[in-house]
């Protein structure tokens, strides 16, 4: 115990470094992009004084060096800026959209490991039938689609042709969000005020989206499975299982799936980064109101400090992620120790 | 005259389809295993000793295959069991261990959990907490501390684990244990203590084992009677006493005098020239004539018949008068 708190401590110093290297290159390519968020804001006409005025007010007229440094010392005293743009906290907005994202990619990553863990062993089971082979080609071909492609279909399909499921936004138009709006998380919110109805409309509303991101990262999941159960059924403590007279299938789902998910957790926490870029277009198609959207909008305008502020956001986001991996780790493995 | 087979192997054949061809692994393998006693099956490595092995509990990874031949288990083939019964079969009625022990056990489940599973497989009925107390009975047998049950694998010496999966293959009483290599992987000292344990349980529990070794030594030590495996079939079988003392088959004879004896002054080891057969195209008559000093031209040509020796068994053209 004393160990993993020490192990944790550590993990989290050496995030540091990670960050300062991630705000550098930020900060810089931001900077080297054409355009600037005075003109993006006062379009290509103003003239020259009104644009150096806005300038001098934003402090862009200043040495990009003392603008970096001075942007550290922000950041140092955990203050992110304020947008260049509007006048509004970055750190404001981001809370504002970030628990949109958190539920989309959490549903996602669920969704991923809902199709990739059991299709990967049921393939490594059943290896080199004709079931592998579509498992197989399904996850080839799922990791190829664009997240955007896959989207878009299925909002054709489920939203347009069946007009089952919601093709855009997190509520529809009988909620009303402040009615139970708390934490942001809507699926919480709606469940904490016991508003069933909404709860099944924000779901439903989850639908699409997550499960278009999930199936694209499934394709991973599948073949990462496979190819570890692959491993393990071969050891020997599945044989001696087998030569115990304990079923096949317990053998296989119960003691081969647990061997082969630790590199699997490995890969989810790798995932993460992935998962939140998949976010970016995910939510671009499906009108999510989360950090990706958010990110996105900010591109267009230039808007340096929210940009900047946003991906130290979801650095942290991964780097967090990959720690609390680190620690299921060594609840599933005995044998990892800290 | 009867005996008490516990384990009759008739004509047995087992085949590896691999893409350039078939491998034999056993060609044509009879052996009768008695109530009571330790049988040695000695043959190099590859041989199809541990294939054998495998197949008393059908439990062959594919491609490998039975593909004639009869394993009666108490006057029960077990070729014709359906999955259903070879649950049952494995583990209540034949167990095995391992070469490897620090492989052979889940790494990621207690050591007293995965006693209790292989308990309740075989009895359902039986409780969790009696399962447990049977699996600290067994421990203590074994000279174990029960409260190990508890640790996992990846804290126990090697040793340790052996003894573990012996427990595991002793706890449902099995008819037949079946030991694949079960001190290779141990030190020498370790060996020996493991060795002692298994003839203490033999005793108590009147076992009947069949001990898979190339390690001669042991087999000597160990086996009643002892059956010698080369190029997938049997060359040699017969009590332990004549085949170490008096080997008959020109293999065999060979096997024991390339076994390095430190008393007498050799420059060299001995050793037997050749390779192994090639198991997918084996020699058309008998397997060990490529490689055989006393081999003839019928050797070559026909595949020895067996021929009883003064009580054993000899697959060689020599013994035909």
């Amino acid at each position: 115990m004393k160990n993993l708190i020490r192990y944790v401590v550590t993990r989290a110093l050496l995030t540091i470094p990670m960050l300062l290297i991630l705000l550098t290159i930020v900060f810089v390519v931001v900077r080297v992009m054409p355009g600037d968020p005075v003109s993006s804001m006062l379009g290509g006409h103003a003239p020259q004084s009104v644009i150096d005025q806005k300038k001098e007010e934003l402090g862009l007229n200043r040495p990009l060096i003392v603008q970096y440094g001075d942007y550290l010392m922000q950041i140092c005293r955990l203050d992110f800026g304020e947008s260049m743009i509007l006048h509004q906290k970055v750190l404001d907005a981001i809370g504002d959209k970030i628990p949109a994202t958190i539920e989309l990619t959490f549903f996602g990553m669920i969704i991923t490991l809902l199709v990739g863990v059991p299709l990967g062993a049921y393939a490594a089971d059943k290896r080199r039938s004709a079931q592998d082979y579509a498992i197989r080609l399904y996850g080839i071909v799922i990791y190829c689609i664009p997240v955007y492609w896959l989207g878009l279909m299925l909002q054709m399909i489920f939203g347009v042709w069946m007009d089952i499921l919601p093709v855009a936004g997190r509520t529809g138009a009988r909620v009303f969000v402040s009615t139970f709006e708390k934490t942001g998380f809507y699926t919480l919110d709606t469940l904490l005020v016991r508003d069933f109805e909404a709860f099944a409309d924000v779901m439903l509303h989850l639908v699409l989206p997550s499960v278009t991101l999930g199936l694209v990262l499934s394709g991973i999941f599948i073949r990462l499975t496979r190819a570890n159960m692959l491993d393990v059924l071969k050891s020997d403590y599945i044989l001696a299982a087998e030569a115990r007279g304990i079923r096949h299938r317990r053998v296989v789902y119960k003691h081969a799936i647990l061997n082969a998910f630790v590199p699997i957790l490995t890969m989810m926490g790798l995932q993460v980064a992935l998962l939140m870029a998949g976010a970016v277009l995910t939510e671009s198609t499906f009108s999510w109101p989360g950090m990706g959207r958010l990110l996105l909008e900010r591109i267009y305008l230039r808007d340096y400090p929210t940009i900047q502020g946003i991906i130290v956001i979801f650095a942290l986001i991964v780097a967090f992620v990959s720690l609390i991996v680190d620690i299921i780790y060594a609840l599933v493995d005995p044998r990892v120790r800290y | 005259m009867t005996e008490d087979n516990i384990l009759q192997i008739k004509n047995l054949h087992v085949r590896f389809p691999i893409h350039i061809g078939t491998v034999r692994a056993v060609d044509d393998v009879s052996l009768s295993i008695r109530r009571g006693e330790v049988m040695g099956l000695v043959g190099e490595s590859g041989c199809g000793k541990s294939t054998l092995g495998f197949s008393i509990l059908k439990l062959l990874r594919p491609p490998g295959e039975i593909s004639a031949g009869q394993i009666l288990y108490n006057d029960r083939d077990v070729v014709s069991m359906g999955e259903k019964e070879l649950l049952s079969f494995r583990g209540r009625q034949v167990s095995m261990i391992f070469q490897d022990p620090l492989t052979s056990l889940n790494p990621l489940f207690r050591v007293g959990d995965q006693f209790v599973e292989a308990i309740r497989t075989h009895e359902p009925e039986v409780k969790p907490r009696e399962a447990w107390a049977r699996a600290e009975q067994t421990l203590k047998h074994l000279g174990i501390a029960p409260e190990r049950l508890v640790e996992y694998p990846h804290q126990m010496s090697g040793g340790m684990r052996q003894r573990i999966m012996i427990g595991m293959g002793l706890v449902l009483n099995p008819g037949l244990l079946i030991a694949d290599e079960p001190t290779t992987a141990l030190d020498v000292i370790v060996e020996a203590q493991f060795l002692d344990l298994l003839n203490r349980l033999r005793q108590e529990f009147n076992l009947t084992i069949l001990l898979i070794s190339h390690n001669l030594g042991i087999v000597a030590q160990m086996a009643d009677r002892v059956t010698v495996m080369y190029g997938g079939r049997i060359v040699e079988s017969g009590s332990a006493l004549d085949l170490f003392g008096n080997p008959r088959h020109p293999y065999t004879q060979g096997l024991l005098a390339s076994i390095p004896n430190i008393k007498l002054d050799q420059p060299e080891l001995r050793t037997m020239p050749g390779a192994p057969p090639d198991l997918v195209d084996p020699p058309p008559g008998c397997v060990f004539a490529p490689r055989c000093p006393q081999v003839m031209e019928r050797c070559r040509r026909h595949r020895p018949e067996e021929f009883n020796v003064s009580g054993m068994r000899v697959a060689c053209w020599l013994y035909d008068n």
